[in-house]
């Protein structure tokens, strides 16, 4: 569904994404692993229209058969029309609003339809508070899946840790994606919490969307993916199961860091 | 205590050095032009306050600063929500008890605290930093003056089409400043602001420059003009009594009211409205916004529109009243009051804004009118003094006022924030 070809992504000299090629199934879990500076994140802003590609294509179908460019389209659109969602590394809440609040800014598209573009919404109109109520029954339905319900009303910034990544998934889950990109959902969270966010993943690919995910932790890479794309140094040194990528020699040099040194003393 | 001493004594000096030649020095009108009098005695009093003050401060620093960790209490949060119904009340009932000195200011406070509550909607719900808010002030004014003296047409059809030239003017400052963020927006609209009163001033053809508009239109109560002959087609005429300026003053009092109550209503309402949620959402975090499919450009455009629209609506009512503008009106000190009620009531904050607008506008004015009235009765020379030059430190009371409320209340007068919906507990809905 998600089709990335030769994908470059230069900043002045530097390339940080060097021909970057690779598929991402639908339905399926897809991590892109990698040391450090390897180009991961680079990578996932281009996915969703953060940075505009130097070279390359990203395209994206939908299970209806739509057809969209990623890296020609306008950032907001990656995610209103072509319904590509993503979390960032450094988690980006709305701190000083709610939670429930984020989650209904999170379906800001459909709500500003149905207020008729505020008018109605202003007016106070019928058919505008039926869909508030369907957004909020939405979110309400999500912060139970996140075990957050009984925190609705509080500010999202008081919210521990976990439950800000937790949080954080559900409000770009509100936009109904068919893709879900996730940068390092796990970073940070402590054992229990890494084991439900990796039930979480689980049951958002039971909905039938696609994840996308940026990972250090081996442990929920190796465990809940489908497919894995390994970077280094912005080039794609392997692509393929989990059980492939570990017992490729290649990934096992970038990761343990013997590499070139060695190979030339050969 | 050594410390204290020690720090409040630095402070004293800072605050000689500074006051010296603020306060110290007079010019005066003499046999030769200007001369200079020394004030020492003002001086001393100033510099001793500053000493005492500081020492008070430190010796309860730790009560100081505890208060503004912590939320407000309960009793606190019922007393602040009757705090507006107090005001809408005592708002609509002023004009019955106050002469027209009262109204006349109230009309002047509300003036600002329509402004405020306009602004609020670009600098506290959006984010926008607007330092030239007046600009969209001087829009909706001339607006008015200039389509009522060349198609004479009355001041309710002319208050729909100031706003929306107003809000006009707010897409185009908009567009070229979209990319633009926090100190850059700043400079950009402060700019913007500047060239709108230059503009003013030197199209002379069309606004007759420094001049100004004269004769501008009063507005009418269902076509029944305020004018003072009583004759038919008149207020006074119309119900039989004796035409009377007052009669004036108290109706465009209500006009203020209802147009502030109008822009209140009508932000709070937006406020819930998935736009409104959109404007706090780009107020936090801008780059989440995108990424969650909110068209950033346009939803920055409109809160630039909404915000100088009633921007404009204020401007028409402000040459209405005045009935004469000029370029000298909309200057950069106006955008730094508004900016300074809405900071000090509070970002987002509809009742912290019209507090420290009755506050900075209305407190001041009252201050210096109770001691002139103490110096009548006292026949002091000091109270005189002081209520005389008290407007000239305007700007030093504002000042003041902003260090205080910073340091005790960082987020504003009024910093809670009501959510724009909440879920009602497990169990209240099925």
């Amino acid at each position: 569904m998600l089709s990335v070809t030769a994908l470059t992504m230069r900043f002045g000299g530097l390339k940080a994404v060097d021909d970057v090629s690779f598929e991402a199934r639908a339905g399926d879990i897809t991590a892109v692993i990698g040391p450090n500076g390897a180009g991961k994140t680079t990578v996932f802003n281009c996915i969703t229209g953060f940075y505009r590609p130097s070279e390359g294509g990203i395209a994206l179908t939908h299970a209806s058969g739509a057809h969209f460019p990623l890296d020609r389209m306008p950032g907001y659109r990656i995610a209103s029309r072509g319904k590509v969602a993503r979390t960032f590394q450094n988690i980006r809440l709305f701190a000083g609003m709610t939670v429930l609040e984020n989650l209904l800014v999170a379906q800001h598209n459909p709500l500003m339809r149905a207020s008729g573009f505020t008018l109605a919404a202003v007016l106070g109109l019928g058919t505008f508070r039926a869909a508030e109520r369907h957004g909020m029954e939405k979110a309400r339905q999500w912060l139970d899946r996140i075990g957050l319900l009984d925190r609705a009303n509080d500010l999202a910034g008081a919210l521990p840790y976990g439950a800000q990544r937790r949080l954080e998934i559900a409000r770009a889950m509100c936009i109904d994606p068919v893709l879900l990109c996730l940068d390092e959902p796990a970073a940070g969270l402590n054992p229990r919490e890494t084991e439900a966010l990796n039930e979480l993943l689980k049951s958002i690919q039971g909905d039938g969307c696609s994840l996308l995910l940026i990972e250090h932790d081996m442990g929920v890479v190796m465990r809940i993916s489908d497919h894995i794309v390994v970077l280094d140094h912005g080039k794609k040194i392997a692509d393929g199961t989990p059980a492939e990528v570990r017992a490729d020699p290649a990934v096992i040099a970038a990761y343990l860091g013997e590499g070139d040194e060695d190979e030339e003393a050969a | 205590m050594k410390h204290a001493l020690r720090d409040a004594g630095l402070s004293a000096l800072i605050a000689l050095g500074l006051f010296t030649p603020l306060i110290g020095l007079v010019t005066e009108s003499g046999d030769h032009g200007l001369e200079l009098r020394a004030r020492p005695i003002a001086v001393v009093v100033v510099v001793s306050l500053v000493f005492l003050g500081r020492l008070l401060m430190l010796t309860r620093a730790a009560r100081i600063a505890v208060p503004t960790l912590a939320g407000p209490s309960p009793a606190m949060l019922r007393a602040g929500r009757a705090v507006a119904p107090m005001l809408l009340v005592f708002a609509v009932l002023l004009p019955f008890g106050g002469s027209r000195y009262y109204v006349d200011l109230a009309t002047l406070v509300l003036t600002y605290i329509m402004l405020g509550w306009g602004l609020n909607v670009v600098v506290g719900l959006a984010g926008l930093l607007d330092l030239g808010y007046v600009a969209f002030y001087a829009v909706g004014a001339y607006s008015y003056a200039l389509i009522a003296e060349h198609f004479s047409l009355g001041f309710w059809t002319c208050l729909p089409l100031a706003g929306i030239l107003a809000a006009f003017w707010g897409v185009l400052l908009g567009f070229p400043v979209l990319r633009l963020r926090g100190d850059y927006l700043a400079i950009v609209t402060l700019a913007f602001g500047e060239i709108i009163r230059i503009v003013l001033i030197n199209w002379v053809s069309l606004t007759h420059g420094p001049n100004g508009i004269t004769g501008i239109p009063r507005p009418t109560l269902f076509g029944l003009a305020f004018s003072m002959d009583g004759g038919e087609g008149t207020f006074a005429g119309f119900f039989n009594i004796e035409p009377e300026t007052i009669q004036r003053v108290i109706f465009l009092y209500y006009v203020i009211l209802g147009l502030a109550l109008l822009t209140n209503w009508f932000t709070l309402r937006l406020r819930r409205t998935p736009l409104g949620r959109a404007w706090e959402a780009l107020r936090e975090d801008e780059t989440a916004c995108r990424s969650l499919g909110i068209n950033v450009t346009n939803t920055k455009l409109t809160a630039f529109a909404i915000g100088a629209m009633f921007g404009g609506f204020a401007g028409a009512f402000f040459a209405t009243r005045q009935a004469f503008i000029s370029p000298e009106s909309f200057t950069f000190i106006e955008s730094a009051t508004v900016l300074a009620i809405v900071v000090l009531g509070g970002l987002g904050s509809q009742l912290g804004v019209a507090l420290a607008a009755i506050i900075m506008v209305g407190g001041l004015e009252l201050l210096r009118s109770f001691l002139s009235f103490l110096a009548d009765q006292m026949g002091s020379e000091l109270f005189a003094g002081i209520a005389n030059e008290l407007p000239l430190y305007r700007m030093l009371v504002f000042g003041v006022a902003l260090v205080v409320v910073m340091v005790l209340r960082p987020r504003g007068m009024v910093s809670t924030r009501t959510p724009t919906a909440t879920l009602a507990p497990l169990g209240g809905s099925a």
